[in-house]
């Protein structure tokens, strides 16, 4: 408990240095009011979103599957046009100065999309070819992540793990030393240990001076990114550090924990003096109407309803408590 | 340059590591060419004939014995019962009636006239038509014997008569497969230049790697050479195999025509080729789609090809499609320069063929 909020603390001064910092530095990515749609205009897959990153920020989006994430990169990296909206990478209009874009910036599709035909070594050279530079000139930067890849180097790229093609991706799309990152979920199907490592590189990668948008439908990795943006349903929710989204949390949060954790979910959503109940693990994070119940007051009706063990404590909430919050808003 | 370089070892890297592809590309031609020219073979032999016997004379034996003797025929039933014999034909055990009739001797000797009834089994129109023929032939050969038979009597005046002699050029044997290993020799190519073009492009597309490729400054040029140089080199490398090793000694053909113009025109006919698969490979996504659209269009150019039927025989109509067909241009042009030693202005087809090929290539281009 110490520790965390020790972070939290830190997560406060930094949020503070770094909204001063985001109001003099550079903007490496600027997104205005872009609109897609599929299917003739049936899906609205981004929805009105605008957003700014700094240079050398690490920026996440985070969201549920479908969400438009994926659209929103698409864009960004060229492969996709806005219906409407203008977006500029590095100062380049995404529609206007596409071949400039492409020479800069490094994209990592969600899906492995490599030659699963040629080995690691082979990928990494043809890589560096096409941007016109040698696996040589830019190994300082992937060097971190290559020398894990090094005793497979002969290998196919198809017979790689998981973990083992994400990191070879990521050093394909860092070859040629982007100015910008762009990877798009990019620990999903990977390990708990591979993402956390997978999250150090990033960081490292980013005291190189690297911009990075990544995007994630995991709430745990959000608190790692500087500045996250919450999208559901193609409209951006909340821009904001993790620590200010937190902050912005209106109500009090409590875990609440008993024997049998199925009635207690609905005899917690039948109370109409709870506003929320979510499930979270072992425990059901509760937000009460107006702060009107008092904690003492929820363990004894709890107590009547015949539920044994109970536990209730108040917790700081996460960015998933944040995030069901903003989306039971809307 | 040196990107594009890059990108055609990458794809010969791809294409010799594909275990499943490598003896589709390299093996299939030389054994497809092994079977096809000795299976598909036109010439009609071993028709199977009933003869129905109303007369049993000396004229009708020596009729039959000429029948049977020339070769063609086999007899499958012998009998005196026209129902009989249609039984043979509906058990499929015999193609051909032959029905001699009672008198046929005596009617032919006393009113210098008979006729012959020949029912043909019609189903296998070939067999048929050509069976009938044949027959025909005979019965009017016989017909002749019998005439010079009577007439050498007067021999003061002999009957005039015409007398034909065919000399057969370029293939002086008649061999079938003459004209077959040239034509299928062409489809081969057809085959591999279209199919192998169309689904390696899809292929990037279903792994999603032409995705990553999009975000770099590969050239849209440099890409589509990139995948059709290979293939255009493989399709001319297995020509050559065919050509001069499988043609030459298995089957004994040896160009007579320019090499040079051959293989010029193919060179052409590729580019036409490589454009149509990569216009499929840019309508479909998935390595599905692009095999049923590429076999759909296959299918097409090679029944319309004159590969089997001669396109002149067709009814107007499909004359005009075969005329829009590439492959129709390259058999012929094949079968002329290897057969019978054309030269360019013998080739009609060069316009119709730039034609095919910059609209192919355009479209794929555009879309991709």
């Amino acid at each position: 408990m110490e520790s965390w909020k020790l972070k939290m603390e830190n997560d406060q001064k930094y949020s503070q240095l770094s909204t001063i910092h985001s109001q003099f530095s550079i903007k490496m990515v600027t997104v205005n009011n872009i609109v897609k749609a599929y299917n003739k205009g049936e899906v609205k897959a981004v929805n009105d979103v605008s957003f700014e990153v700094s240079k050398g920020e690490l920026f996440g989006l985070i969201g549920a599957d479908g969400a438009g994430k994926t659209s929103i990169f698409r864009i960004l990296t060229t492969l996709l046009l806005p219906d409407s909206g203008t977006a500029s990478v590095n100062g380049f209009d995404v529609v206007k100065d596409y071949k400039t874009i492409r020479k800069n910036v490094g994209y990592m599709p969600g899906k492995f999309s490599l030659y699963q035909d040629l080995s690691v070594e082979e990928n990494l050279n043809f890589f560096a070819t096409v941007f016109n530079t040698t696996v040589a000139e830019n190994y300082d930067l992937v060097k971190d992540i290559y020398v894990q890849l090094e005793p497979f180097k002969t290998r196919r790229a198809g017979k790689l793990s998981g973990g083992m093609k994400q990191k070879l991706a990521l050093c394909c799309a860092l070859i040629h030393r982007p100015t910008v990152l762009f990877l798009d979920e990019p620990t999903t199907g990977v390990d708990v240990v591979s993402r956390k490592e997978f999250w150090e590189m990033l960081k490292s990668l980013k005291q190189q001076g690297i911009t990075i948008l990544v995007s994630t439908p995991y709430m745990d990795e959000a608190t790692l990114c500087e500045h996250i943006a919450l999208i559901q349903n193609g409209s951006i929710m909340s821009i904001d550090t993790p620590y200010n989204i937190i902050k912005k949390f209106p109500d009090t949060l409590f875990a609440v924990r008993a024997d049998n954790m199925g009635r207690l979910q609905n005899a917690l959503r039948n109370n109409p003096q709870i506003k929320s109940c979510f499930s979270f693990g072992d425990f059901h994070h509760v937000t009460m109407e107006n702060g009107k119940l008092r904690m003492e007051n929820l363990v004894t009706s709890l107590k009547n309803d015949g539920f044994n063990d109970l536990e209730i404590k108040e917790i700081t909430p996460t960015i998933e408590d944040c995030f069901m919050n903003l989306m039971d808003n809307k | 340059m040196r990107t594009l370089k890059f990108l055609l070892r990458k794809e010969f890297k791809q294409i010799f590591r594909n275990k499943g592809l490598l003896p589709m590309i390299f093996v299939a031609p030389v054994i497809q060419l092994l079977i096809l020219p000795l299976a598909a073979d036109y010439e009609v032999k071993g028709i199977n004939i009933s003869i129905v016997d109303h007369d049993h004379s000396t004229y009708s034996q020596q009729l039959i014995s000429k029948v049977t003797a020339s070769g063609y025929f086999q007899l499958a039933d012998y009998g005196n019962s026209f129902q009989g014999a249609f039984k043979q034909i509906e058990k499929d055990k015999s193609d051909l009636i032959l029905e001699i009739p009672q008198g046929f001797e005596k009617n032919l000797a006393r009113e210098s006239h008979e006729k012959l009834f020949v029912a043909v089994n019609a189903i296998n129109g070939v067999k048929a038509g050509l069976g009938g023929a044949y027959l025909a032939q005979i019965i009017s050969d016989y017909n002749n014997d019998i005439r010079m038979e009577w007439v050498q009597q007067l021999k003061f005046n002999p009957i005039p008569q015409i007398e034909v002699t065919s000399s057969n050029w370029f293939n002086p044997h008649l061999n079938y497969r003459f004209f077959m290993v040239p034509g299928i020799l062409a489809v081969l190519i057809t085959m591999i230049g279209a199919y192998m073009c169309a689904l390696n492009i899809v292929k990037e597309k279903e792994t999603g790697t032409i995705e990553q490729i999009n975000v770099t400054p590969i050239k849209k040029y440099q890409f589509v050479l990139g995948k059709l140089i290979p293939f255009w080199i493989i399709g001319i490398f297995i020509f050559s195999v065919g050509l001069f090793i499988v043609a030459r000694w298995v089957y004994g053909i040896v160009p007579v025509g320019s090499l040079l113009l051959l293989y010029g025109y193919m060179s052409l006919y590729l580019v036409a080729l490589l454009g149509l698969g990569l216009l499929i490979s840019t309508f479909s996504d998935t390595q599905q789609q692009a095999m049923s659209i590429t076999f759909f269009f296959i299918m097409i150019f090679m029944l319309m090809s004159g590969l089997f039927t001669s396109i002149d025989s067709m009814p107007t109509w499909a004359y005009y499609i075969a005329r829009l067909n590439p492959v129709t241009y390259f058999i012929e042009v094949v079968r002329m320069i290897v057969l019978k030693e054309a030269v360019c202005r013998h080739q009609k087809s060069f316009p119709d063929h730039g034609w095919f090929c910059c609209v192919s290539e355009w479209f794929g281009n555009l879309e991709l």
